[in-house]
C-alpha cells in the first residue's frame, strides 16, 4: 500500500548461516567467495575514503590535528553546524511523524502522491535545493525584496542555512516511520480509543512505544544528514568565516587554503560525529531486535 | 497519574519546539545585529559567552564589549586574495583604532569572482567588495547596489594593486615551456580553471588569445585555432583558481600550470622549490578591482569606514602588504622596492585590447562565444 | 478498502496530522519548487527548448545520466552481494560493515569528493596502481562513477535487506526438495521477489545520482561536453547571472527525478498488489 521503503534494515531477524539447513545454503567455499567480495567491495568504496581522510589528518602530526580543530572558526563552525541541526531536525522529526499518522492511519485521495512529493528531496539535487530558496528569499527573489525592506535575512544568514538543511534531509523521519507504522496496522489504537482514549494519548501510549527505535533511527539518520550537508548550504551560505560557514563548508575553505592536514582534521571530526551516528543506530537496532523476542 | 505523565511529554515536546525556534530567531538576530552596531557588541559578547573559544575575531573580545561605537564591516572578496586580506586586515584594524578610536570587525567571504558577485546581487550584505574583474562589479551597478561611475571613486581604475598571468612549471622546466607558443605543442598537458566559472580563468583566456593574435595578423580563425589547440591540451579544468592549483601541485597533474602571478608565487613558497615560475613574452595586466558597495554601506552606517578602508590599499602600509603577499603595487616607491620580484614584460591591457569587459564578456564567455566555439565546434 | 474508510475514522487527528503535514510540505518544500518554476517563466517556450536542448546543455545530461546509470547498476550487483552476505552469513566484523554501508549517507559529499580525488589521482594510493595500465579513473567518467556508487550503495543495501529477511525459507525448501541447485533456486525462486526491491534501490541510486554535486565535482575535471554533470551547468548558469537559464535546466533535472519517484512508487504498488494476491 505504501510506495516507501525503509531506508533501512529496521528488523535484523537473526538468521545466521549456521542456524539455516545445510540444503539451504551455500558451501562453505562459495559463502567464503561471496563475502570476501562484498568485504572488498565495501572496502574500496567505503573504507579506503574513510581512511584516506584519517591517515591525511594525521599526516602532520597531532599536534597539527589538536590546533585544527580547536581553532575559533572550526568551533564557531561547529557551533552553526549543531544549532542547524538542533532546529531541523525537530522540526522534520514532527512533521515526519504527523505525516506517518496520516498516511497509515487512514485511507484518502492523492496518498501516493503525497508520498512521492515527501520523497521528492531525496531526488532533488543539492545544488537545486539551494538555489530555490535563493530564487525565493534573494534580493531578486520572489518575495525576498520585501523582506530586506523589513530586515529579515534569510538567504547568507542562519535561516537560510536551516531551511537548506531542512529540505534535504525533509524525507527520513516520513520515510523511515511510513512503512514501519503500515507493518503495525491500527488496531491497537483502534482499541485505545473504544476504551475511551483521546487523541494525544493514544498516540504516546500506544502508538510511539511501537514505533519508538524506528522514530529514533529516522533521527538519526536525519541528523547525521543535516550536519554533513554540503551542496545546498554551499549555494545560501554567505561563506563568511566565524558567522555562516558550516563544518562542511569550513573544511572546503580549508582545503582551499593549502592547508589540506587541517581540512582533514575537521573532516575527521565530522566522521567521528557520523561514526557516533551509527555506533547508536547499532545500540537501538540490537534494542529493537530485543524488544521484539520478548 | 498517567494522565498527568502524557501531559509532560507533551509540554516537553512543544518546550523544545519552542527553543528550536528560539535559537532561530536567534541567529536572525545575529544576522540583523550586524547591521545595527550598537547591538552588534551585545551579540559578540554574547556569542563569546556561549562558548569559551567563542572570540572568533582577530582582537579580544572584550574589547569589543567595552567599546559602544565597534563596527563591522563584511569584505566579499575572490579566492587567492585569502592571505592578502588576512595580514591586509590585520594592519587596518589597528590603524583604524589609532585614528578614530573604534573597533573594527573585518568578516571576510571568500569564492569564485562570478559566484561572490552573484551573492551579493541576491542580498549577501557586503560592505565592500574586492573582486577579480570589473565586469564582476559592473554587474551590481544594474540592481543599483553600485553606483554606475564606480571605477572612478578610487586612484587607477579603482585597482589598487595588479597582477597578471604567468605560467609555473616544474622543478627544471623539464618540457622546455618558455612562452604560450609551447603550450599547443603535443604532448604538453596545461592546467587552467574553466573561463565561465573562474575570473582568474577569464585573464588566462585573453592573454593566450592576445599572444595569438599577435602572433597570426589579427587573423580570427587562426586565433581560434590555437586556443582550440591549447585546450585540447587541457586535461582537467578545475570551477576556480585554487582548483587549478591543487590540481597541479597536489594532484601532480599537467607541465604547467596558467596562475595569477601572485598564485603561483604562493605555491612555490608553500611548496618550496618544486616548480618554477616561467615568465612568458607578453601578458596581460589584471586588474583587480574594488568598491564599497553603496546601498549596502549606506544601510549600515558603514560608508565611512568602507571607503577608509579601500583607500588604506593605496597607502604605503596597504601596497606594502600587497607586495608582500605578490600582487604588483601601484605606488611606485613600493613597486621599486619589490622590482626583483616582479619581471617587466609587455602587458595587454583589458580597455584598450579587448574594447572593455563588457565587450570581451559578450564576444568570448557568453553563450556562443569564442570559448563555447573552442569546445563545442569540431 | 472502501468500506474501511469510516471505520478508520474512529481514530482522530486525521485532519489535523494531514492539515500539518500539507502546510509543512507546501512550505518547505512545493513553494520553493514552485519559484524555480515561476522564474523559468521569464523564458519563451523557443527560449526554453534552447537553453535546455544546446549542445554542451545536452551533453553534460549524458555524462551525469550514463554515469548515473552505470553506477547504478554497480551498486545493483554489489549491493545484492553485499545484502545477501549481511542478512544470510555470520561473518567477524559483520555488525560494522553493516554500520558502515550508512557512512556514505552521513558522511559529508565535499569530504568523500576530495577523499575519493586523493585516491583515485594518479599520485593516490589506488590511482598510482591503476595509472601504469593506462586506466585513468580520477578527471574521466570512470571517476564521477566511482563517486556516484559510493553515493549510491546505501540506498540499494538498505532497500534489499529487509526484503532479505523477510523470504520465508518454504518456497527455497520446495525448490531443494526438487532438487534444484543454489544458484537455480536462487535464480528462480529468489529473485523474482527481490526484483522489485533492486528496481526501487536502483531507481533511487540512479536519480540521487544524476543530481549529485558536492562529490563529483572533485574528482571529474569539469571538462565541457566530456566530463561536465548537469549540476555544474547549473552552478556556471548562475554564475554567469543567467539565472533563467539556470532555472531552466535545474526544472528539466527536477521533472527527470519526480517522474523517476513516481515511476517507483507506482512499481511499488504494482508489486505489493501482486504480493497481495498471490
Amino acid at each position: 500500500m505504501s510506495g516507501t521503503v525503509p531506508i533501512a534494515a529496521v528488523s535484523p531477524k537473526p538468521q545466521p548461516a549456521d542456524v539455516r539447513p545445510k540444503h539451504l545454503n551455500e558451501s562453505r567455499g562459495v559463502r567464503i567467495l561471496l563475502i570476501s567480495i562484498a568485504l572488498i567491495f565495501v572496502g574500496l568504496v567505503v573504507v579506503l575514503p574513510m581512511l584516506t581522510v584519517i591517515v591525511q589528518a594525521f599526516r602532520k602530526g597531532w599536534e597539527t590535528y589538536a590546533d585544527a580543530i580547536s581553532d575559533p572558526d572550526a568551533i564557531s563552525a561547529l557551533r552553526l553546524t549543531l544549532t542547524v541541526a538542533l532546529v531541523a531536525v525537530p522540526l522534520n522529526t514532527l512533521f515526519g511523524a504527523a505525516a506517518a499518522w496520516a498516511i497509515t492511519k487512514f485511507t484518502f485521495r492523492g496518498k501516493n502522491l503525497l508520498i512521492t512529493l515527501i520523497d521528492l528531496p531525496f531526488a532533488v539535487s543539492p545544488v537545486i535545493s539551494g538555489m530555490v530558496y535563493i530564487l525565493l528569499f534573494g534580493a531578486q527573489g520572489l518575495i525576498g525584496p520585501w523582506m530586506m525592506e523589513h530586515d529579515y535575512k534569510v538567504v547568507f544568514a542562519t535561516p537560510g542555512i536551516i531551511l537548506a538543511t531542512m529540505f534535504v534531509t525533509f524525507p527520513f523521519v516520513a520515510r523511515e516511520l511510513i512503512p514501519l507504522m503500515e507493518t503495525q496496522g491500527v488496531q491497537d489504537e483502534e482499541a485505545a480509543v473504544s476504551l475511551g482514549a483521546k487523541g494525544w494519548r493514544v498516540f504516546f501510549k500506544v502508538t510511539l512505544p511501537n514505533i519508538k527505535w524506528g522514530l529514533l533511527y529516522g533521527v538519526i539518520l536525519c541528523n547525521a544528514r543535516a550536519m554533513g550537508e554540503f551542496g545546498a548550504v554551499s549555494v545560501v551560505s554567505g561563506h563568511i568565516r566565524g558567522e555562516t560557514n558550516t563544518l562542511p563548508l569550513h573544511i572546503e575553505i580549508l582545503y582551499n587554503e593549502y592547508q589540506y592536514t587541517a581540512s582533514f582534521a575537521v573532516a575527521s571530526l565530522l566522521m567521528l560525529l557520523a561514526i557516533i551516528t551509527l555506533v547508536v543506530k547499532g545500540i537501538i537496532e540490537h534494542k529493537m531486535a530485543t524488544s521484539r523476542t520478548h | 497519574m498517567k494522565l498527568k505523565s502524557s501531559k509532560r511529554i507533551v509540554l516537553f515536546t512543544v518546550i523544545a519546539l519552542f527553543v528550536a525556534v528560539l535559537s532561530a530567531c536567534g541567529s536572525n538576530n545575529n544576522g540583523k545585529n550586524a547591521s545595527s552596531s550598537s547591538s552588534a557588541s551585545a551579540s559578540a559578547s554574547a556569542s563569546s559567552s556561549a562558548s569559551p573559544a567563542g572570540s572568533a575575531s582577530s582582537e579580544p573580545s572584550g574589547t569589543t564589549a567595552a567599546e559602544p561605537k565597534s563596527i563591522e564591516l563584511l569584505n566579499v572578496s575572490y579566492d587567492p586574495t585569502r592571505e592578502l586580506y588576512e595580514a591586509f586586515n590585520k594592519s587596518f584594524v589597528d590603524y583604524w583604532k589609532k585614528e578614530t578610536g573604534q573597533t573594527v570587525k573585518i568578516n571576510q567571504s571568500h569564492g569564485g569572482s562570478g559566484a561572490q558577485a552573484r551573492k551579493v546581487l541576491d542580498g549577501l550584505e557586503a560592505d565592500v567588495v574586492t573582486l577579480a574583474l570589473a565586469y564582476d562589479i559592473d554587474s551590481l551597478t544594474e540592481s543599483g547596489l553600485i553606483k554606475k561611475d564606480w571605477q572612478q571613486s578610487f586612484e587607477s581604475n579603482s585597482s589598487p594593486y595588479t597582477s597578471t598571468i604567468v605560467f609555473l612549471v616544474r622543478k627544471g622546466n623539464p618540457k622546455g615551456i618558455k612562452d604560450w607558443g609551447d603550450l599547443v605543442k603535443d604532448g604538453i598537458q596545461v592546467i587552467t580553471p574553466n573561463p565561465k566559472t573562474s575570473g582568474g580563468a577569464r585573464w588566462n583566456y585573453l592573454a593566450a588569445w592576445g599572444y595569438a593574435q599577435q602572433q597570426d595578423g589579427n587573423d580570427e580563425a587562426k586565433t581560434k585555432d590555437f586556443l582550440k589547440k591549447l585546450f585540447a591540451n587541457v586535461p582537467v579544468l578545475d570551477t576556480g583558481a585554487r582548483g587549478s592549483t591543487t590540481t597541479f601541485v597536489e594532484r601532480k597533474i599537467g607541465d604547467v600550470l596558467l596562475a595569477w602571478e601572485n598564485e603561483a608565487y604562493l605555491a612555490k613558497k608553500e611548496y618550496g622549490d618544486e616548480f618554477e615560475i616561467v615568465t612568458p613574452s607578453l601578458s596581460i595586466l589584471a586588474e583587480p578591482p574594488v568598491a564599497v558597495v553603496d546601498k549596502n554601506a549606506d544601510k549600515r552606517g558603514t560608508r565611512e569606514v568602507a571607503e577608509a578602508y579601500l583607500k588604506y590599499l593605496y597607502t604605503p602600509e596597504g601596497q606594502e602588504i600587497a607586495a608582500q603577499n605578490f600582487y604588483r603595487p601601484r605606488l611606485q616607491e613600493v613597486a621599486d622596492k619589490y622590482k626583483d620580484q616582479f619581471p617587466t614584460l609587455n602587458l595587454l591591457t583589458i580597455d584598450k585590447d579587448f574594447g572593455g569587459w563588457t565587450e570581451a564578456q559578450k564576444k568570448h564567455f557568453a553563450d556562443g562565444g569564442t570559448f563555447d566555439e573552442v569546445y563545442t565546434k569540431g | 478498502m472502501a468500506s474501511q474508510v469510516k471505520e478508520r475514522r474512529v481514530l482522530p487527528g486525521f485532519r489535523i496530522t494531514l492539515g500539518y503535514s500539507i502546510l509543512y510540505l507546501s512550505l518547505i518544500v512545493l513553494i520553493p519548487l514552485a519559484a524555480l518554476v515561476v522564474k523559468t517563466s521569464g523564458l519563451t517556450l523557443p527560449q526554453f527548448w534552447h537553453t535546455v536542448t544546446s549542445e554542451r546543455v545536452l551533453a553534460s545530461y549524458r555524462v551525469s545520466l550514463l554515469t548515473a546509470l552505470f553506477a547504478a547498476l554497480v551498486n545493483v550487483v554489489f549491493g545484492l552481494l553485499v545484502a545477501w552476505v549481511l542478512v544470510r552469513y555470520r561473518f567477524p566484523g559483520k555488525k560494522i560493515v553493516d554500520g558502515l554501508i550508512d557512512m556514505p549517507f552521513a558522511l559529508p559529499t565535499a569530504v568523500a569528493g576530495i577523499a575519493l580525488t586523493s585516491i583515485y589521482a594518479p599520485n593516490g594510493w589506488i590511482g598510482s596502481l591503476l595509472d601504469p595500465l593506462g586506466i585513468k579513473v580520477a578527471y574521466t567518467p570512470l571517476g564521477i562513477t566511482v563517486a556516484l556508487v559510493f553515493i549510491g550503495l546505501p540506498f540499494v543495501v538498505r532497500t534489499v535487506q529487509p526484503v532479505l529477511h523477510e523470504l520465508e525459507n518454504d518456497m527455497e525448501e520446495a525448490a531443494a526438495l526438487l532438487g534444484a541447485h543454489r544458484w537455480r533456486t536462487f535464480r528462480k525462486v529468489l529473485l523474482p521477489d527481490l526484483i522489485p526491491p533492486l528496481i526501487t534501490g536502483f531507481a533511487l541510486a540512479f536519480s540521487r545520482g544524476i543530481g549529485e554535486y558536492g562529490s563529483v565535482v572533485f574528482i571529474s575535471g569539469n571538462m565541457p561536453m566530456k566530463t561536465e554533470i548537469t549540476p555544474l551547468l547549473i552552478i556556471t548558469k548562475l554564475e554567469q547571472f543567467e539565472y533563467s537559464q539556470a532555472t531552466a535546466i535545474a526544472l528539466v533535472l527536477l521533472i527527470i527525478s519526480f517522474a523517476l519517484l513516481l515511476l517507483i512508487n507506482t512499481l511499488q504498488r504494482w508489486t505489493n498488489r501482486r504480493l497481495r494476491t498471490s
